[in-house]
Protein backbone atom coordinates (compact mmCIF):
# COMPACT_ATOMS: atom_id res chain seq x y z
CA UNK A 1 0.00 0.00 0.00
CA UNK A 2 1.44 3.38 -0.93
CA UNK A 3 2.40 5.47 2.10
CA UNK A 4 4.49 8.49 2.91
CA UNK A 5 2.37 11.37 1.78
CA UNK A 6 1.93 10.31 -1.84
CA UNK A 7 -1.54 10.87 -3.26
CA UNK A 8 -3.55 7.64 -3.44
CA UNK A 9 -5.57 7.34 -6.62
CA UNK A 10 -8.78 5.33 -6.79
CA UNK A 11 -10.04 4.79 -10.31
CA UNK A 12 -13.58 3.58 -10.92
CA UNK A 13 -14.22 2.32 -14.42
CA UNK A 14 -17.85 2.77 -15.39
CA UNK A 15 -20.54 5.22 -14.31
CA UNK A 16 -23.44 2.82 -13.93
CA UNK A 17 -25.16 1.83 -10.69
CA UNK A 18 -22.12 0.06 -9.22
CA UNK A 19 -19.48 2.59 -10.23
CA UNK A 20 -21.47 5.67 -9.23
CA UNK A 21 -22.50 4.27 -5.85
CA UNK A 22 -18.97 3.04 -5.05
CA UNK A 23 -17.56 6.49 -5.88
CA UNK A 24 -20.13 8.29 -3.72
CA UNK A 25 -19.63 5.92 -0.78
CA UNK A 26 -15.84 6.35 -1.02
CA UNK A 27 -16.26 10.15 -1.14
CA UNK A 28 -18.23 9.90 2.10
CA UNK A 29 -15.84 7.50 3.84
CA UNK A 30 -12.66 9.30 2.76
CA UNK A 31 -14.01 12.87 2.83
CA UNK A 32 -11.26 14.31 5.00
CA UNK A 33 -8.45 12.67 3.06
CA UNK A 34 -9.95 13.81 -0.25
CA UNK A 35 -10.33 17.38 1.06
CA UNK A 36 -6.69 17.30 2.21
CA UNK A 37 -5.60 16.16 -1.24
CA UNK A 38 -4.28 12.79 -0.01
CA UNK A 39 -6.81 10.76 -1.98
CA UNK A 40 -8.33 11.27 -5.43
CA UNK A 41 -11.44 9.34 -6.48
CA UNK A 42 -12.10 9.38 -10.23
CA UNK A 43 -14.91 7.83 -12.26
CA UNK A 44 -14.14 7.09 -15.91
CA UNK A 45 -17.21 6.73 -18.10
CA UNK A 46 -17.54 6.34 -21.86
CA UNK A 47 -20.43 8.79 -22.26
CA UNK A 48 -20.69 10.85 -19.09
CA UNK A 49 -24.34 9.91 -19.03
CA UNK A 50 -25.91 7.64 -16.42
CA UNK A 51 -28.54 5.39 -17.92
CA UNK A 52 -31.25 3.60 -15.94
CA UNK A 53 -31.34 0.42 -17.99
CA UNK A 54 -34.21 -1.33 -16.16
CA UNK A 55 -36.45 1.38 -17.60
CA UNK A 56 -35.88 0.24 -21.20
CA UNK A 57 -38.41 -2.55 -20.77
CA UNK A 58 -41.03 0.07 -19.88
CA UNK A 59 -40.38 1.99 -23.13
CA UNK A 60 -41.83 -1.10 -24.80
CA UNK A 61 -44.35 -1.98 -22.09
CA UNK A 62 -45.42 1.04 -20.12
CA UNK A 63 -45.14 4.30 -21.99
CA UNK A 64 -41.78 5.22 -20.45
CA UNK A 65 -39.80 7.84 -22.38
CA UNK A 66 -36.09 7.59 -23.01
CA UNK A 67 -35.36 11.12 -21.75
CA UNK A 68 -36.52 10.09 -18.30
CA UNK A 69 -33.94 7.30 -18.20
CA UNK A 70 -30.81 9.38 -18.78
CA UNK A 71 -29.09 11.93 -16.58
CA UNK A 72 -25.69 13.57 -16.54
CA UNK A 73 -23.33 11.44 -14.46
CA UNK A 74 -21.73 14.59 -13.04
CA UNK A 75 -24.96 15.53 -11.30
CA UNK A 76 -25.18 12.15 -9.56
CA UNK A 77 -21.62 12.19 -8.25
CA UNK A 78 -20.46 13.72 -5.00
CA UNK A 79 -18.60 16.96 -5.74
CA UNK A 80 -15.46 15.33 -4.28
CA UNK A 81 -15.43 12.74 -7.09
CA UNK A 82 -13.73 13.59 -10.37
CA UNK A 83 -15.26 12.51 -13.66
CA UNK A 84 -13.32 11.71 -16.81
CA UNK A 85 -15.33 11.05 -19.97
CA UNK A 86 -13.57 8.71 -22.35
CA UNK A 87 -13.51 5.23 -23.78
CA UNK A 88 -11.25 2.79 -21.94
CA UNK A 89 -9.13 0.81 -24.40
CA UNK A 90 -6.72 -0.99 -22.07
CA UNK A 91 -6.17 -1.78 -18.42
CA UNK A 92 -2.46 -2.41 -17.83
CA UNK A 93 -2.42 -3.81 -14.33
CA UNK A 94 1.33 -4.40 -14.28
CA UNK A 95 1.78 -0.64 -14.68
CA UNK A 96 -1.34 0.25 -12.62
CA UNK A 97 -2.55 2.28 -15.58
CA UNK A 98 -5.67 2.69 -17.70
CA UNK A 99 -5.45 3.96 -21.26
CA UNK A 100 -8.25 5.86 -22.96
CA UNK A 101 -9.02 6.05 -26.70
CA UNK A 102 -7.80 9.68 -26.86
CA UNK A 103 -4.38 8.63 -25.52
CA UNK A 104 -4.96 9.74 -21.92
CA UNK A 105 -3.20 7.52 -19.40
CA UNK A 106 -4.60 7.35 -15.87
CA UNK A 107 -2.58 5.85 -13.01
CA UNK A 108 -4.21 4.06 -10.09
CA UNK A 109 -3.43 2.59 -6.70
CA UNK A 110 -6.86 0.96 -6.57
CA UNK A 111 -9.17 0.19 -9.46
CA UNK A 112 -12.84 -0.80 -9.50
CA UNK A 113 -14.08 -2.47 -12.66
CA UNK A 114 -17.75 -1.62 -13.13
CA UNK A 115 -17.95 -1.65 -16.91
CA UNK A 116 -21.10 -3.77 -17.16
CA UNK A 117 -21.91 -6.21 -19.93
CA UNK A 118 -22.86 -5.84 -23.58
CA UNK A 119 -25.36 -7.46 -25.89
CA UNK A 120 -24.15 -9.37 -28.93
CA UNK A 121 -27.22 -9.96 -31.16
CA UNK A 122 -24.86 -10.10 -34.17
CA UNK A 123 -23.72 -13.56 -33.05
CA UNK A 124 -27.07 -14.98 -34.26
CA UNK A 125 -27.64 -14.52 -38.02
CA UNK A 126 -30.85 -12.59 -38.89
CA UNK A 127 -31.36 -11.53 -35.27
CA UNK A 128 -31.29 -7.83 -36.20
CA UNK A 129 -33.96 -8.06 -38.91
CA UNK A 130 -36.21 -10.67 -37.39
CA UNK A 131 -36.05 -10.52 -33.60
CA UNK A 132 -37.19 -7.76 -31.29
CA UNK A 133 -35.71 -7.03 -27.88
CA UNK A 134 -35.77 -4.34 -25.19
CA UNK A 135 -32.11 -4.00 -24.22
CA UNK A 136 -31.60 -0.61 -25.88
CA UNK A 137 -34.04 2.32 -26.09
CA UNK A 138 -34.10 2.00 -29.90
CA UNK A 139 -34.93 -1.71 -29.76
CA UNK A 140 -37.59 -1.10 -27.12
CA UNK A 141 -39.24 1.60 -29.28
CA UNK A 142 -39.15 -0.73 -32.28
CA UNK A 143 -40.77 -3.46 -30.18
CA UNK A 144 -43.45 -0.97 -29.06
CA UNK A 145 -44.24 -0.17 -32.70
CA UNK A 146 -44.40 -3.89 -33.55
CA UNK A 147 -46.78 -4.50 -30.66
CA UNK A 148 -48.96 -1.57 -31.74
CA UNK A 149 -49.15 -3.09 -35.23
CA UNK A 150 -49.78 -6.62 -33.93
CA UNK A 151 -53.27 -7.92 -34.58
CA UNK A 152 -52.84 -11.51 -33.42
CA UNK A 153 -50.87 -14.54 -34.55
CA UNK A 154 -47.96 -16.52 -33.16
CA UNK A 155 -45.92 -14.64 -30.59
CA UNK A 156 -42.65 -16.24 -29.47
CA UNK A 157 -40.68 -14.84 -26.52
CA UNK A 158 -37.37 -16.42 -25.59
CA UNK A 159 -33.87 -16.21 -24.19
CA UNK A 160 -31.10 -16.55 -26.78
CA UNK A 161 -28.16 -16.82 -24.36
CA UNK A 162 -27.23 -17.07 -20.70
CA UNK A 163 -26.27 -15.18 -18.63
CA UNK A 164 -28.21 -12.04 -19.52
CA UNK A 165 -29.20 -8.79 -17.83
CA UNK A 166 -32.20 -8.74 -15.52
CA UNK A 167 -33.21 -12.42 -15.40
CA UNK A 168 -36.93 -11.81 -14.71
CA UNK A 169 -37.28 -9.41 -17.68
CA UNK A 170 -38.30 -11.88 -20.43
CA UNK A 171 -40.87 -13.49 -18.13
CA UNK A 172 -42.18 -10.07 -17.12
CA UNK A 173 -42.44 -9.09 -20.78
CA UNK A 174 -44.41 -12.26 -21.55
CA UNK A 175 -46.81 -11.58 -18.66
CA UNK A 176 -47.20 -7.87 -19.44
CA UNK A 177 -47.83 -8.53 -23.15
CA UNK A 178 -50.43 -11.13 -22.18
CA UNK A 179 -52.22 -8.48 -20.06
CA UNK A 180 -51.97 -5.91 -22.84
CA UNK A 181 -53.34 -8.28 -25.49
CA UNK A 182 -56.27 -9.16 -23.20
CA UNK A 183 -57.04 -5.46 -22.76
CA UNK A 184 -56.89 -4.99 -26.55
CA UNK A 185 -59.13 -8.04 -27.10
CA UNK A 186 -56.39 -9.72 -29.13
CA UNK A 187 -55.40 -12.47 -26.73
CA UNK A 188 -57.83 -15.04 -28.15
CA UNK A 189 -56.30 -14.44 -31.56
CA UNK A 190 -52.75 -14.90 -30.22
CA UNK A 191 -50.82 -18.07 -29.62
CA UNK A 192 -48.10 -17.29 -27.03
CA UNK A 193 -44.91 -19.30 -26.56
CA UNK A 194 -42.02 -18.85 -24.12
CA UNK A 195 -38.64 -20.56 -24.65
CA UNK A 196 -36.00 -21.14 -22.00
CA UNK A 197 -32.51 -22.56 -22.66
CA UNK A 198 -32.59 -24.63 -19.47
CA UNK A 199 -34.91 -27.28 -18.08
CA UNK A 200 -37.33 -24.81 -16.46
CA UNK A 201 -38.75 -21.34 -17.02
CA UNK A 202 -36.30 -19.55 -14.68
CA UNK A 203 -32.79 -20.31 -13.43
CA UNK A 204 -33.67 -20.26 -9.72
CA UNK A 205 -35.85 -23.25 -8.90
CA UNK A 206 -38.12 -21.55 -6.33
CA UNK A 207 -38.87 -18.68 -8.73
CA UNK A 208 -39.53 -21.14 -11.54
CA UNK A 209 -42.04 -22.90 -9.27
CA UNK A 210 -43.80 -19.58 -8.71
CA UNK A 211 -43.74 -18.58 -12.41
CA UNK A 212 -44.68 -21.89 -14.04
CA UNK A 213 -48.33 -21.85 -12.85
CA UNK A 214 -48.57 -18.20 -13.96
CA UNK A 215 -47.59 -19.26 -17.50
CA UNK A 216 -50.24 -22.02 -17.31
CA UNK A 217 -52.98 -19.67 -16.05
CA UNK A 218 -52.22 -17.21 -18.83
CA UNK A 219 -52.15 -19.93 -21.47
CA UNK A 220 -48.53 -19.31 -22.48
CA UNK A 221 -46.84 -22.50 -23.63
CA UNK A 222 -43.36 -22.96 -22.11
CA UNK A 223 -40.66 -24.71 -24.17
CA UNK A 224 -37.72 -25.76 -22.01
CA UNK A 225 -34.24 -26.70 -23.26
CA UNK A 226 -34.73 -24.40 -26.23
CA UNK A 227 -31.30 -23.00 -27.15
CA UNK A 228 -31.77 -20.66 -30.09
CA UNK A 229 -29.59 -21.86 -32.95
CA UNK A 230 -31.00 -20.25 -36.06
CA UNK A 231 -33.63 -17.83 -37.27
CA UNK A 232 -35.07 -18.60 -40.70
CA UNK A 233 -36.43 -15.32 -42.08
CA UNK A 234 -37.96 -16.99 -45.16
CA UNK A 235 -40.10 -19.46 -43.24
CA UNK A 236 -40.41 -17.26 -40.13
CA UNK A 237 -39.30 -19.98 -37.77
CA UNK A 238 -36.83 -19.99 -34.93
CA UNK A 239 -34.93 -23.25 -34.58
CA UNK A 240 -33.27 -24.65 -31.46
CA UNK A 241 -30.03 -26.60 -31.04
CA UNK A 242 -32.24 -29.36 -29.67
CA UNK A 243 -34.06 -29.64 -33.00
CA UNK A 244 -37.35 -27.91 -32.15
CA UNK A 245 -38.87 -25.35 -34.53
CA UNK A 246 -41.26 -22.58 -33.58
CA UNK A 247 -43.00 -20.50 -36.22
CA UNK A 248 -43.57 -16.86 -35.32
CA UNK A 249 -45.36 -13.76 -36.50
CA UNK A 250 -43.68 -11.68 -33.79
CA UNK A 251 -40.38 -12.81 -32.27
CA UNK A 252 -38.93 -11.31 -29.07
CA UNK A 253 -35.55 -12.66 -27.92
CA UNK A 254 -33.18 -11.66 -25.16
CA UNK A 255 -29.93 -11.24 -27.13
CA UNK A 256 -26.76 -13.09 -26.09
CA UNK A 257 -24.52 -11.11 -23.70
CA UNK A 258 -20.75 -10.90 -23.20
CA UNK A 259 -18.40 -9.09 -20.85
CA UNK A 260 -16.67 -5.89 -21.97
CA UNK A 261 -14.18 -6.33 -24.81
CA UNK A 262 -11.59 -4.21 -22.96
CA UNK A 263 -11.37 -6.90 -20.26
CA UNK A 264 -10.59 -9.58 -22.88
CA UNK A 265 -8.15 -7.27 -24.72
CA UNK A 266 -6.38 -6.49 -21.42
CA UNK A 267 -5.96 -10.18 -20.57
CA UNK A 268 -8.05 -9.91 -17.40
CA UNK A 269 -10.93 -12.09 -18.63
CA UNK A 270 -11.09 -14.91 -21.13
CA UNK A 271 -13.86 -16.53 -23.15
CA UNK A 272 -17.07 -14.59 -22.80
CA UNK A 273 -15.39 -11.74 -20.98
CA UNK A 274 -16.61 -12.22 -17.40
CA UNK A 275 -14.00 -11.32 -14.77
CA UNK A 276 -12.97 -14.08 -12.37
CA UNK A 277 -14.03 -12.51 -9.06
CA UNK A 278 -13.83 -13.57 -5.42
CA UNK A 279 -17.41 -14.12 -4.32
CA UNK A 280 -16.92 -12.47 -0.89
CA UNK A 281 -14.16 -9.87 -1.22
CA UNK A 282 -15.02 -8.98 -4.85
CA UNK A 283 -11.31 -8.83 -5.63
CA UNK A 284 -10.43 -9.81 -9.18
CA UNK A 285 -8.61 -13.15 -9.40
CA UNK A 286 -5.55 -13.60 -11.58
CA UNK A 287 -7.32 -16.69 -13.00
CA UNK A 288 -10.33 -18.83 -12.10
CA UNK A 289 -9.66 -21.03 -9.03
CA UNK A 290 -8.10 -24.43 -9.73
CA UNK A 291 -10.38 -27.48 -10.14
CA UNK A 292 -9.15 -28.99 -6.85
CA UNK A 293 -10.39 -25.91 -5.02
CA UNK A 294 -6.98 -24.27 -4.69
CA UNK A 295 -7.53 -20.53 -4.86
CA UNK A 296 -5.74 -18.52 -7.49
CA UNK A 297 -4.13 -15.29 -6.26
CA UNK A 298 -6.43 -12.28 -5.80
CA UNK A 299 -5.33 -8.88 -7.06
CA UNK A 300 -5.35 -6.95 -3.77
CA UNK A 301 -5.98 -3.56 -5.37
CA UNK A 302 -8.47 -4.55 -8.12
CA UNK A 303 -12.19 -5.05 -7.53
CA UNK A 304 -15.09 -5.92 -9.80
CA UNK A 305 -18.82 -5.56 -9.34
CA UNK A 306 -22.09 -5.66 -11.23
CA UNK A 307 -22.44 -7.36 -14.59
CA UNK A 308 -18.65 -7.51 -15.15
CA UNK A 309 -18.06 -10.42 -12.74
CA UNK A 310 -18.31 -14.17 -13.28
CA UNK A 311 -20.30 -14.61 -10.04
CA UNK A 312 -23.31 -16.96 -10.25
CA UNK A 313 -25.76 -14.12 -9.55
CA UNK A 314 -28.26 -12.02 -11.46
CA UNK A 315 -26.73 -9.55 -13.85
CA UNK A 316 -28.80 -6.69 -12.47
CA UNK A 317 -28.40 -3.24 -11.01
CA UNK A 318 -29.53 -4.66 -7.68
CA UNK A 319 -26.47 -6.92 -7.51
CA UNK A 320 -24.16 -3.93 -8.08
CA UNK A 321 -26.17 -1.91 -5.55
CA UNK A 322 -25.43 -4.44 -2.79
CA UNK A 323 -21.83 -5.07 -3.89
CA UNK A 324 -20.77 -1.40 -3.95
CA UNK A 325 -20.74 -0.91 -0.14
CA UNK A 326 -18.43 -3.95 0.20
CA UNK A 327 -15.96 -2.58 -2.35
CA UNK A 328 -16.09 0.90 -0.77
CA UNK A 329 -15.54 -0.53 2.72
CA UNK A 330 -12.53 -2.59 1.59
CA UNK A 331 -10.82 0.17 -0.39
CA UNK A 332 -11.42 2.77 2.36
CA UNK A 333 -9.87 0.37 4.88
CA UNK A 334 -6.86 -0.27 2.61
CA UNK A 335 -6.35 3.48 2.16
CA UNK A 336 -6.45 3.94 5.94
CA UNK A 337 -4.14 0.96 6.46
CA UNK A 338 -6.63 -0.97 8.59
CA UNK A 339 -8.56 -4.23 8.18
CA UNK A 340 -12.03 -3.89 6.64
CA UNK A 341 -14.92 -4.36 9.01
CA UNK A 342 -15.72 -8.09 8.89
CA UNK A 343 -19.41 -7.89 8.02
CA UNK A 344 -19.38 -4.77 5.83
CA UNK A 345 -16.29 -6.00 3.97
CA UNK A 346 -17.75 -9.31 2.81
CA UNK A 347 -20.43 -9.73 0.17
CA UNK A 348 -23.07 -12.33 0.98
CA UNK A 349 -24.54 -12.52 -2.52
CA UNK A 350 -27.51 -10.31 -1.62
CA UNK A 351 -29.81 -9.41 -4.52
CA UNK A 352 -33.32 -7.99 -4.39
CA UNK A 353 -35.61 -7.26 -7.29
CA UNK A 354 -39.22 -6.82 -8.25
CA UNK A 355 -40.90 -9.24 -10.64
CA UNK A 356 -43.96 -8.13 -12.65
CA UNK A 357 -46.50 -10.84 -13.36
CA UNK A 358 -49.01 -8.70 -15.28
CA UNK A 359 -52.50 -7.53 -14.39
CA UNK A 360 -51.02 -4.80 -12.18
CA UNK A 361 -49.41 -7.30 -9.82
CA UNK A 362 -45.80 -8.10 -8.93
CA UNK A 363 -43.76 -10.02 -6.41
CA UNK A 364 -40.35 -9.55 -4.80
CA UNK A 365 -37.25 -11.72 -5.17
CA UNK A 366 -34.79 -11.45 -2.31
CA UNK A 367 -31.90 -13.89 -1.96
CA UNK A 368 -28.22 -14.43 -1.27
CA UNK A 369 -25.61 -17.16 -1.81
CA UNK A 370 -27.13 -19.36 0.88
CA UNK A 371 -30.82 -18.46 0.82
CA UNK A 372 -32.88 -18.93 -2.34
CA UNK A 373 -35.79 -16.53 -2.84
CA UNK A 374 -39.27 -17.32 -1.52
CA UNK A 375 -41.36 -14.89 -3.54
CA UNK A 376 -44.52 -13.70 -1.71
CA UNK A 377 -47.89 -14.10 -3.42
CA UNK A 378 -47.99 -11.48 -6.20
CA UNK A 379 -50.01 -8.40 -5.34
CA UNK A 380 -50.56 -4.78 -6.31
CA UNK A 381 -48.26 -3.38 -3.61
CA UNK A 382 -45.09 -4.86 -5.12
CA UNK A 383 -46.12 -3.60 -8.57
CA UNK A 384 -46.55 -0.08 -7.18
CA UNK A 385 -43.28 -0.57 -5.30
CA UNK A 386 -41.49 -1.26 -8.56
CA UNK A 387 -42.98 1.80 -10.25
CA UNK A 388 -42.06 3.99 -7.25
CA UNK A 389 -38.53 2.55 -7.14
CA UNK A 390 -38.03 3.30 -10.84
CA UNK A 391 -39.29 6.88 -10.44
CA UNK A 392 -37.25 7.69 -7.32
CA UNK A 393 -34.08 5.84 -8.42
CA UNK A 394 -32.18 9.05 -9.24
CA UNK A 395 -32.50 10.36 -5.70
CA UNK A 396 -31.84 7.10 -3.86
CA UNK A 397 -29.57 4.36 -5.22
CA UNK A 398 -26.65 6.19 -6.90
CA UNK A 399 -26.41 8.54 -3.90
CA UNK A 400 -26.32 5.74 -1.36
CA UNK A 401 -29.60 6.66 0.31
CA UNK A 402 -31.09 3.16 0.25
CA UNK B 1 -11.82 -41.29 -17.56
CA UNK B 2 -14.87 -43.44 -18.02
CA UNK B 3 -15.12 -47.19 -18.07
CA UNK B 4 -15.47 -47.92 -21.79
CA UNK B 5 -15.41 -44.72 -23.79
CA UNK B 6 -12.55 -42.46 -24.75
CA UNK B 7 -13.38 -38.92 -23.76
CA UNK B 8 -12.46 -36.37 -26.41
CA UNK B 9 -12.99 -33.32 -24.23
CA UNK B 10 -13.40 -32.71 -20.50
CA UNK B 11 -15.17 -29.63 -19.15
CA UNK B 12 -14.38 -28.83 -15.57
CA UNK B 13 -17.43 -26.91 -14.36
CA UNK B 14 -16.94 -27.65 -10.68
CA UNK B 15 -16.75 -24.00 -9.67
CA UNK B 16 -19.94 -23.20 -11.53
CA UNK B 17 -23.53 -23.44 -10.36
CA UNK B 18 -26.68 -24.42 -12.19
CA UNK B 19 -27.21 -23.72 -15.09
CA UNK B 20 -23.48 -23.07 -15.64
CA UNK B 21 -22.41 -26.71 -16.20
CA UNK B 22 -25.27 -27.31 -18.68
CA UNK B 23 -24.43 -24.08 -20.54
CA UNK B 24 -20.76 -25.15 -20.71
CA UNK B 25 -21.78 -28.54 -22.15
CA UNK B 26 -24.04 -26.87 -24.71
CA UNK B 27 -21.13 -24.66 -25.79
CA UNK B 28 -18.90 -27.76 -26.20
CA UNK B 29 -21.58 -29.61 -28.16
CA UNK B 30 -21.94 -26.61 -30.49
CA UNK B 31 -18.19 -26.49 -31.06
CA UNK B 32 -17.69 -30.27 -31.33
CA UNK B 33 -17.99 -32.88 -34.11
CA UNK B 34 -20.46 -35.77 -34.32
CA UNK B 35 -18.94 -38.68 -32.42
CA UNK B 36 -17.13 -36.49 -29.86
CA UNK B 37 -17.44 -37.70 -26.29
CA UNK B 38 -17.62 -34.89 -23.79
CA UNK B 39 -17.21 -35.26 -20.05
CA UNK B 40 -18.61 -32.59 -17.73
CA UNK B 41 -17.42 -32.39 -14.14
CA UNK B 42 -19.97 -30.72 -11.92
CA UNK B 43 -20.21 -30.28 -8.18
CA UNK B 44 -23.75 -28.90 -8.49
CA UNK B 45 -26.24 -31.62 -7.56
CA UNK B 46 -28.77 -30.28 -10.10
CA UNK B 47 -26.50 -31.20 -13.01
CA UNK B 48 -26.97 -34.98 -12.75
CA UNK B 49 -30.69 -34.56 -13.41
CA UNK B 50 -30.65 -31.47 -15.68
CA UNK B 51 -27.91 -32.65 -18.04
CA UNK B 52 -29.38 -36.13 -18.76
CA UNK B 53 -32.79 -34.49 -19.41
CA UNK B 54 -31.18 -32.08 -21.85
CA UNK B 55 -29.20 -34.85 -23.56
CA UNK B 56 -32.38 -36.83 -24.16
CA UNK B 57 -34.25 -33.84 -25.56
CA UNK B 58 -31.32 -32.78 -27.76
CA UNK B 59 -30.92 -36.29 -29.22
CA UNK B 60 -27.44 -37.11 -27.99
CA UNK B 61 -26.29 -40.18 -26.01
CA UNK B 62 -25.76 -40.24 -22.28
CA UNK B 63 -22.75 -42.49 -21.81
CA UNK B 64 -23.12 -42.32 -18.05
CA UNK B 65 -23.19 -40.39 -14.81
CA UNK B 66 -20.24 -41.33 -12.60
CA UNK B 67 -19.90 -40.33 -8.98
CA UNK B 68 -16.40 -39.07 -8.24
CA UNK B 69 -15.03 -37.73 -4.98
CA UNK B 70 -16.79 -34.41 -4.41
CA UNK B 71 -18.30 -34.13 -7.89
CA UNK B 72 -20.13 -35.99 -10.67
CA UNK B 73 -18.69 -36.81 -14.07
CA UNK B 74 -21.41 -36.79 -16.73
CA UNK B 75 -20.32 -38.19 -20.09
CA UNK B 76 -22.15 -37.39 -23.31
CA UNK B 77 -21.62 -38.46 -26.93
CA UNK B 78 -22.57 -35.98 -29.63
CA UNK B 79 -24.82 -37.84 -32.08
CA UNK B 80 -25.94 -35.15 -34.53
Amino acid sequence: MPQGGRVQRILILGGGVGGTLTANLLARKLRTRIDRGDVVVTVVDATGEHVYQPGFMYIAMGGEREQGLRRAERGLLDRRVELVVGEIVRIDDSAHAVELADGTRLIYDYVVIAVGSRITPETIPHFAEEAHHFYTPEAARRLRRALDAFTGGRLVIGIAGMPYKCPPAPLEVAFLIDSELRARHLRDRTDMHFCSPIGRAFTIESVSEMATPVFQEKGIEVHTFFNVEEIDPERKVVRSLEGEELPYDLLILVPPHKGAQVLIDSGLATGSGWLPTDRETLQVKTAPDAPDGTQSPRRPHMYALGDATDLPLSKAGSTAHFEAPVVAERIAAQVRGVEPEAKAGHYTGKVMCFFEIGGGKATLLQFDYNHPPHPPKPNRVWHLGKIAFNKTYWHTVPRGRV
Amino acid sequence: MTETTTVSRTIDARGSFCPGPLMELIRAIREGQVGDVIAVWSADSGSKTDIPRWVEKAGHRLVGVFERVGYDEIVVEKLR
